[in-house]
């Protein structure tokens, strides 16, 4: 008997993870439509007193493994902790962020449960019973239903597509420990180093306003303007796969299927055709404003507003437009 | 004994190709290969042939297999990763394979063991059509070994493989006993180009097939039979949005009033 709807939550410095409320959100939703709890498994070291976090966010029941091998992520931990947790829980579908973490637990628990993951999803429903998990493919060109022919079902959820429910520290739900007995010794990938890349200024998936610029933008002296508007609204300056090949920009802010997914409320594509290779990166911005020379260019069918004009000319202007807005 | 790499590979439409010659048959749940537009090596797997290779090149002396699991038509990618400088190339044909996830993992995961004698399992992140990203663990989990995803470099080291994984932001150093699996990001750069001497070679090298008889799996157990993924809907997603052009007779007029635009709709 399958009993719920399961969260493999995320840990990051401390505190749960962003993303995590995200797919709590998602979860909440989706066993309210098939009359079933909210589960949450919290695996980690010293993280038991988070449970009361994931109750306030939406579980009605938490399972927590807390053992010093599972301190840092590792595929042979992770997976051998959520194969006890799900023993325990019996879930319907275990959900998860399409994170550093979820990427790579999805699939190889799914497949240790002898059943199959749908990855980077954008919504999950229950429909008659059956959950069904909707994802882009082909490069964001194509979306995809899928129904599951075994359990549980294993669902990542993409960052910023699903809206957390509001935390209510009045919500009650049972906490439940877990011993996975993990030994250290077991887990075969081993963690051993870790270097941070730090990124100047506001980090791309936090931004509420990206400015972002392709091939049309020519060279990188002439991505200056496009980051004085991305400072004149506070915002961060993104780029296609094109203008990081270029080396007009960094690879680290390179958005698309190959780079960053974000979701801004803003985004501006400068000197972007619109190609789903990048599409598929920005598919979650809530407002589009393409700037392109050429008024054929596809970038428009995404797009709320639209100058068809050089971008050399316009955007200058644009800079001093919203500097006075912003004043 | 030298290393023996196995690398996997999978054909898909291109997609360079333009976005206008993009079409979905709803009926079928399939895409339409698009006129004129050859199907290609997915490009993280041409990126685990490379990284296979950077491995024999700093070792002086590795075996690299490929294999593909597709329509004969795949046999164009496994030349393509022999011309790029693999030693041997297999591929899986056969129409019981046509089925989910679980189908290819389970005949690349026999394949793997039918060759044996392997240090090392290479494959792309994800493949560029279905952009699933699972079938990697799928192989590794079936023959029971350890995997390490999205790397930006590869090397081994004695008995372990190094991976320097991909992150959000950074990465992480992973080492793992071999026999192990590795998915290969974007991240680890470039993959080299087939020389015209190579492509040559190639052409003349023998692709062994293997059907589902061969791999000793019973075909009414796999493909269409053994499906846990149920494709319900394949759709192109119609964007709602309506685009306001915003003109006027100065790039000035036209940024103040895209300026007044976004403000009026609460957007900045």
């Amino acid at each position: 008997m399958a009993n719920g709807i399961l969260v493999a939550a995320e840990v990051s410095g401390g505190a749960v993870a962003s993303i995590t409320l995200e797919v709590l959100g998602a979860a909440r939703r989706l066993a309210d439509q098939m009359g079933k709890p909210a589960q949450a498994a919290l695996v980690g070291s010293g993280v038991e007193g988070l449970a009361k976090e994931l109750i306030a966010h939406g579980a009605d029941q938490v399972f927590v493994v807390d053992e010093p091998a599972l301190a840092k992520y590792s595929c042979d931990g992770f997976v051998a902790a959520m194969e006890k947790v799900n023993a325990a829980a019996s879930p319907d579908a275990i959900l998860m962020g399409q994170s550093d973490m979820g990427r790579d637990l999805g699939p190889r628990l799914a497949f240790r449960l002898g059943s199959v993951s749908a990855m980077d999803c954008l919504n999950v429903t229950g429909e008659g019973g059956k959950v069904i998990a909707e994802r882009p493919c082909y490069g964001g060109n194509a979306r995809a239903t899928y129904s599951f022919n075994t359990s549980p079902a294993v669902i990542s959820i993409r960052s910023k597509a699903q809206e957390p429910v509001a935390r209510d520290d009045s919500r009650q739900g049972q906490v439940t420990k877990v011993d996975a007995g993990i030994d250290a010794s077991a887990i075969r990938d081993k963690l051993v180093g870790h270097q941070e890349v730090a990124e100047e200024g506001i980090r791309l998936e936090d931004a509420d306003v990206i400015v972002a610029g392709g091939r049309g933008i020519g060279s990188a002296e002439g991505f200056s303007v496009l980051e004085e508007l991305a400072r004149a609204l506070g915002g961060a300056v993104g780029a296609t796969r094109a203008a990081c090949d270029n080396g007009w920009r960094p690879v680290s802010e390179q958005i698309g299927l190959t780079g960053k997914i974000v979701g801004p409320t803003l985004y501006f594509a400068v000197g972007i055709s619109g190609a789903s290779q990048h599409m598929a990166g920005c598919t979650g911005a809530k407002n589009i404003v393409a700037i392109n020379k050429d008024p054929e260019a596809i970038v428009f069918k995404s797009s709320r507003f639209g100058i068809v004009d050089d971008y050399k000319k316009v955007l200058p202007a644009l800079v001093e437009a919203c500097r006075k807005l912003k004043a | 004994m030298p290393l023996h790499i196995i690398a996997c590979v999978k054909q898909v439409p291109d997609p360079e190709a333009p976005a206008s010659a993009f079409r979905v048959d709803e009926a079928a749940k399939k895409v339409v290969a698009a006129a004129g537009v050859t199907p290609v090596i997915s490009q993280f797997d041409a990126l685990a042939v490379e990284a296979a290779l950077r491995i024999k090149d700093a070792a002086g002396d590795a075996k690299i297999t490929v294999i593909s699991l597709g329509p004969e038509t795949a046999r164009d990618v496994v030349k393509h990763s022999l011309a790029m400088g693999a030693d041997e190339g297999v591929l899986l044909t056969d129409s019981a394979f046509d089925g989910d996830s679980y189908t290819t993992a389970l005949a690349l995961s026999k394949a793997i063991e039918k060759i044996g004698d392997y240090n090392l399992v290479l494959c792309g992140r994800q493949a560029t059509d279905w952009d699933a990203g699972v079938v990697g663990y799928g192989i590794a989990e079936m023959l029971g070994i350890p995997s390490v995803s999205l790397a930006k470099s590869v090397t081994v080291q004695g008995d372990k493989v190094v991976v320097e994984r991909v992150l959000m932001e950074g990465y992480d150093t992973i080492e793992a006993p071999l026999p192990a699996l590795v998915t290969v990001s974007n991240e680890l750069g470039e993959p080299r180009y087939p020389k015209l001497q190579q492509i040559m070679m190639a052409a003349r090298k023998q692709v062994t097939i293997w059907g589902a008889g061969d791999l000793g799996l019973d075909a009414s157990k796999v493909g269409a039979g053994a499906v846990r993924l149920n494709l319900e809907r394949l759709f192109q997603p119609v964007s709602e949005v309506e685009c306001e052009i915003v003109e006027g007779e100065t790039p000035d007029e036209i940024a103040t009033k895209l300026a007044q635009r976004l403000r009026e709709q609460k957007i900045i």
